[in-house]
């Protein structure tokens, strides 16, 4: 670690040195480092790099204040060329120095062809992010291919495509720095069973001409590998969802620094009156419990940036509180479902502690609004006649919640972790899980436990997939 | 006699009149006192205490002062009335209270009780009711302690109790045995919602964790989702479904397994998955199985994740969403196996459903101290487990509309481990599991039918005078059969089926129907006139070389043990002179070598220094215990090894008894200065092995024997016959010498053990530390 440190010193020093011109924020510089980083740890093809790849990713390791260093956009190790080891270094937009523009070559050779996508295929959505390029030169203007700019076109003009693909235009993170290139990343979303139609797209706009590979994670880059093959000639490359998710928490946490915060937490979730969101620090992130909660629920630890393990899952997750809600109140999308739960009460649904024992069950410390049986009022045909759609969507919503809530916080406990990142499309525009979540964690474990969230919740396998993509293996 | 609350008061609706059999169910209500009840949310759980009067043979020696007169009997039989202590739990609907309390009122003579222990959530609402009918003020008790007391109970009082569950074995439950220690483990109750209790001691315990996911969520969103209104019915229809229908399985997701984290396609990602996304119609089948998978798998990740945090292996669960349903307990089966990568078992109990009635009623009893004393199943009283699998048998599962009973007697002696057990926790008493041997399990069945009738006409025939024998005899070959009949289909309904279950029963309901001893008119008959060649047989064996003499007393044990009422082969010979017999005897038993020869290694040990202590199992009586045992131990305390003779506490087949071995001691003391020197000098002792059974239970032996043993430094254990040394105890090792000695008298198991009928076993076994200490 100390050799790094040094190292990274060194590095930061010789950029000093040598960029001049105009200040940079702090991001791209971090981003920057961070990107070294990332080549030094994944897909150095030289000297210098093999005992890196224990390293932590920088990004983490640097102050996050908005201090603007002065600097510019010229980076490179100079001679020192071992700092970064290989091929490091592809930010050189505004070199102009020899060495620099060597670097830039073979930083061009190796940059992927655009387009830059990243997929995510899980059981309900198929997450896309897409990186726009902003920085295209009237002569790479010239030279790109119609299909390209029909593509680039087709999803920066648009917010919504089809019936059910949705871009989350709040996400979007612009005037970022990948690979050399300027530009800004866009996050998209779409049903899983329209993957039939965003492939036939594909197919129309001559996708599979741009030579490209694809990088897709989540279960269907396997289950559909085949279809985007016959369908549309497309070739995936196939990334495990769980080294994607945990990379594109990391890079993501990194490179945003400006807006809302990335990750946050629920201040006083116990009060009600008092509870507000709050940024949270998550500079040194390890060990930590980090919850996915799509269609199921996986729990990993993650002790470091390549070393985690998943603790567990369940099988009760967004999944099933859509699942359930579509049965009980006949909806048919997430947000419907969400709107139901918002208006609904879930007290007339689940039989509580104080239903059985008239207050507290004070002999075993139970409070009495705690829910004893989830549904447990259910069982009574006159409570089943009298309770609204909305309150059953709410109770599920709550059934589902605490139940995450409940197994994250064993996992924690048996594993000895106190940080708990919970990440997901359960958890978008669904303020209601988060907050119970928040409450769950700190009253069950009498404050030692604490609910963070990442404002990128259901992205991070996607991000994951798309900085794979240098890496044709 | 019927009784029905309907037709007589008019007021009560038709469904509630139903027809109580009393003499089968609330059985000595006369003498009952101590009511606890249980009212769970369907069921209703009675428990009392009540005294048995039943007759019992006693055997009194005549005066010795008094001249004795050829052919006067050695000895006087009297049967008399004893009282004994014996719990009664009785579970049914809650629809039939009120008829049950009625008839309560109604046979309640008792009129000291004056509170009734309540615990369940329903005792709330049923709390005027009770009061109001049986006149008794309730008394709410904590619903968790009454569980954990049950628990403990049961665990340490029933053998077979706990077992494991698995749907696809020959045998869908494996018994466990008990274990001296059932402390500490994980009580998962699942009623409403879910409890995680871990109990470390008799009082202490803790409740460290719950779910709200539990058995109310099942039937409140399936009774939403199907509109099936009945728990019960809701479980068919989970029984009958596809969860993979409804659920989105990892396949589903990545077209096959999740393979660099070892999930496998067939696993389920999400529970309800496929509702959120195909917009079909769901069958109510499938919908109620993937709502159990969902359940089922919740509850066992978490009493997983709760066992890994408080490092525990043993975890129990009961509560109503169990109530030994198959589907759930292959769910939570499956599940906890798969979270714990097969490092815990699930355990489920026998009688889960009376543990809050037996906790309730242990709390009201606690001044009779009811846990210093042991009690057993009274497996004639008992109904046993239902059958589980109600897609085999739908008639029996539709007996949860009946009444199902358990019945426990106080047993007379505090029960406790052969302290010579080589490892208490892994000794099972039996050696052929008939649950899982299907073949010896219809063999002994119809070896026992066919002995029936055998049964009954000696059971009449040592009552020829007393009052109705003949139509009690009925009702025992009744009952009986009917055992063995439940037994066919049902064979794990006592714990796994055993020979010794079987004998067992059969003295239970022998018991039950007042035949408390057929065989002690038999049985004093032989020692009569076994004692009379008592002299003349050791005469004999003392004029023979020490080595004639060694093998003519193990073959005479042999032979003895040939004497057995219990096997149909040799009752002929019996009738015969009984000298001639024992010679016949001797004939009849197989050359050596034998069919399990140890004899050479035998004498090589006699020819090195004496044993300290020699415990002896005995077996028979007359020739068997007078010809056989006598001689045999009348040589070991001639050489100074010291002498425990145990035998049992109660009759069972022609087993001699501990008070007719008393007896007999006195009589061949008063022939035999050997022994008479021996009992004076305190170097033979008598013991009673607690038990009433042909067979042998070395894990619940009387308290007294187990201090003897200890006492007396025991260095040489002694079982013999077919009940106690093949039948049970074949392969239990000692941690001392043990000489186990039979002789097959049933073609059947000789020819499974490779031999034919009359073969020998003589097993001679050193554990291999002494034997290393003596090389």
């Amino acid at each position: 670690m100390s050799e790094w440190m040094n190292r990274t010193e060194k590095l930061i020093g010789s950029l000093r040195v040598q960029l001049t011109g105009e200040a940079h924020s702090l991001s791209v510089y971090r981003f920057l480092v961070n990107d070294i980083m990332e080549l030094n740890g994944f897909h150095c093809d030289g000297e210098g790099c093999a005992e890196e790849k224990e390293e932590e990713p920088p990004a983490l390791m640097l102050p996050r204040s908005k201090t603007e260093t002065p600097c510019s956009l010229i980076a490179t190790p100079g001679a020192d060329s071992e700092a970064a080891g290989g091929s490091a270094l592809r930010e050189q937009r505004v070199s102009k120095s020899t060495p620099v523009m060597l670097r830039l070559d073979s930083l061009k050779k190796n940059r992927p062809p655009f387009p830059w996508f990243g997929m995510d295929i899980g059981g309900t959505l198929v997450k896309l992010v897409y990186f726009e390029p902003k920085d295209i030169t009237a002569e790479e203007e010239q030279e790109e291919v119609e299909s390209l700019k029909s593509i680039r076109r087709y999803l920066t003009s648009h917010t919504a495509y089809g019936k059910t693909g949705i871009r989350d235009v709040h996400l979007e993170l612009s005037d970022l720095i990948l690979w050399g290139r300027k530009g800004n990343l866009h996050f998209i979303r779409f049903p899983t069973h329209e993957l039939p139609a965003f492939l036939l797209m594909g197919r129309d706009k001559h996708f599979s001409s741009l030579h490209t590979t694809l990088c897709a994670t989540g279960g269907g880059a396997f289950k559909y590998e085949d279809d985007f093959r016959t369908m549309a000639n497309l070739q995936l490359l196939k990334l495990d969802e769980l080294d994607c998710l945990i990379k594109g928490v990391m890079y993501i946490y990194s490179v945003v620094s400006s807006g809302p915060p990335e990750c946050y937490y629920f201040e006083h979730p116990t009060d009600p009156e008092r509870c507000e969101q709050k940024a949270y620090n998550l500079e040194d992130p390890y060990p930590l419990l980090l919850v996915n909660i799509g269609s199921g629920v996986s729990i990993l630890a993650v002790y470091s940036k390549d070393n985690y393990k998943r603790v567990t899952g369940t099988s009760l997750g967004g999944g099933t509180f859509l699942g359930l809600c579509c049965l009980l109140t006949g909806c048919s999308t997430f947000e419907e479902a969400l709107a139901m739960a918002t208006e609904g009460e879930s007290t007339c649904v689940d039989k509580l502690v104080r239903d059985i024992y008239g207050g507290d069950y004070e002999r075993f410390g139970l409070p009495g609004w705690a829910v004893a049986s989830s549904f447990g009022n259910m069982i009574c045909k006159e409570k089943r006649d009298s309770v609204s759609k909305e309150d059953l969507a709410r109770a599920t919503l709550v059934t589902i919640t605490n139940n995450i809530g409940s197994i994250t916080r064993m996992c924690a406990l048996n594993e000895n972790i106190e940080r708990v990142v919970f990440v997901g499309n359960f958890l978008r525009v669904n303020t209601l899980s988060m907050k119970l979540l928040s409450y769950a964690l700190d009253y069950w474990s009498k404050g030692q436990l604490k609910a963070l969230f990442l404002r990128h919740e259901g992205y991070f396998g996607a991000v994951g997939a798309l900085l794979e993509l240098p890496n044709p293996s | 006699m019927a009784l029905s609350s309907g037709a007589d008061r008019g007021s009560h609706s038709m469904d509630k009149s139903i027809t109580l059999p009393p003499d089968e169910i609330f059985r000595n209500l006369e003498n009952a006192k101590r009511f606890a009840i249980d009212i769970g949310g369907s069921l209703t759980k009675l428990a009392y205490y009540s005294t048995v009067q039943h007759k019992v043979a006693k055997v009194r020696s005549f005066d010795h002062s008094a001249k004795e007169t050829e052919g006067d009997p050695l000895y006087e039989i009297s049967v008399q009335e004893e009282i004994t202590a014996r719990l009664h739990f009785i579970k049914f609907e809650n629809a039939y209270i009120e008829t049950c309390l009625d008839f309560i009122k109604d046979h309640l003579v008792n009129t000291e009780t004056k509170v009734i222990k309540a615990t369940g959530g329903g005792a709330h609402k049923f709390k005027d009711l009770i009061e109001k009918k049986l006149k008794l003020k309730v008394d709410k008790e904590d619903e968790m302690t009454c569980l954990i007391k049950g628990c403990n109970f049961v665990l340490k009082n029933i053998p077979h109790e706990a077992f494991v569950y698995a749907k696809h074995a020959d045998s869908e439950f494996r018994f466990q045995n008990t274990h001296p220690d059932i402390f500490p483990y994980l009580l998962i109750n699942i009623g409403s919602g879910v409890s995680i209790v871990k109990v470390e001691a008799e009082d202490k315990f803790e409740r460290i964790g719950g779910s709200s996911i539990g058995g109310g969520t099942f039937w409140g969103l399936g009774a939403l989702l199907t509109k099936t209104k009945r728990f019960d019915e809701l479980l068919q229809l989970a029984s009958k479904g596809q969860h993979t229908n409804v659920d989105m399985l990892v396949k589903d997701i990545y077209g096959g397994a999740y393979g660099s984290l070892g999930l496998t396609g067939d696993l389920i990602a999400s529970s309800f998955g496929k509702s959120a996304t195909t917009d079909k119609e769901f069958s109510k089948e499938d919908m109620a199985k993937s709502l159990l998978h969902m359940i089922s798998n919740d509850i066992g990740q978490l009493a997983c994740l709760y066992a890994k945090l408080h490092n525990l292996t043993r975890v129990y669960f009961g509560g109503f969403f169990i109530r030994g349903h198959p589907v759930t307990m292959h769910t939570i089966t499956y599940s906890i196996n798969f979270f714990t990568k097969g490092e815990v078992q699930a355990l489920f109990l026998r009688h889960e459903g009376y543990l809050g009635a037996i906790g309730a009623f242990l709390k009201g009893a606690e001044e009779d101290n009811p846990n210093q004393y042991s009690w057993g199943e009274n497996y004639a009283g008992s109904s046993g487990l239902m059958s589980v699998s109600p897609e085999l048998n739908p008639v029996q599962r539709a007996r949860s509309g009946t009444f199902d009973m358990l019945e426990m007697d106080r047993l007379e002696r505090q029960l406790v481990n052969l302290p010579l057990l080589q490892d208490p926790t892994s000794y099972i008493p039996d050696t052929v599991d008939l649950t899982e041997d299907v073949l010896a399990r219809e063999y002994w069945l119809y070896c026992f039918e066919e002995a029936l009738d055998g049964v009954v006409k000696r059971a009449i025939a040592s009552q020829k005078d007393q009052p109705k024998a003949v139509e009690r005899a009925e009702k025992f070959r009744q009952k009986y059969r009917h055992k063995l009949q439940t037994l066919r289909h049902q064979p794990f309904a006592y714990g796994s089926l055993t020979v010794r279950s079987l004998l067992d029963t059969r003295e239970h309901c022998l018991n039950e129907f007042n035949f408390p001893d057929p065989y002690s008119k038999i049985k004093q008959k032989e020692n009569d006139m076994a004692l009379k060649y008592y002299l003349k047989v050791v005469k004999s064996v003392e004029e023979l070389s020490w080595e004639q003499r060694q093998f003519t007393l193990v073959k005479g044990l042999l032979a003895g043990n040939v004497f057995d009422w219990g096997a149909k082969a040799v009752s002929d010979v019996l009738e015969s002179d009984p000298e001639f017999g024992f010679e016949q005897a001797k004939l009849q038993l197989q050359e050596r070598p034998w069919l399990v020869d140890a004899y050479n290694q035998w004498i090589e040990r006699l020819k090195g220094p004496p044993h300290k202590c020699a415990l002896f199992f005995v077996d028979n009586s007359g020739i068997d215990i007078i010809l056989g045992v006598f001689p045999f131990i009348r040589e070991l305390l001639i050489r100074g090894t010291e002498v425990v003779l145990a035998s049992n506490s109660g009759p069972a087949l022609n087993d001699v008894t501990n008070s007719e071995l008393q007896i007999l001691t006195e009589r061949i003391a008063a022939m035999d200065p050997v022994i008479h020197t021996a009992l004076k000098e305190d170097r033979l002792a008598l013991v009673q092995n607690g038990s009433s059974s042909p067979c042998l239970d070395l894990s619940r032996l009387d308290k007294v024997l187990a201090t003897v043993v200890r006492e007396r430094g025991t260095d040489l254990v002694i079982i013999e016959g077919m009940g106690r040394a093949i039948h049970t105890n074949y392969y239990a090792m000692l941690s001392c010498e043990s000489l186990k000695l039979a002789v097959i008298k049933n073609s059947w198991l000789a020819e499974r053990l490779g031999g034919k009928i009359f073969s020998v076993v003589f097993k001679y076994e050193v554990p291999s530390n002494i034997r290393e200490i003596k090389s």
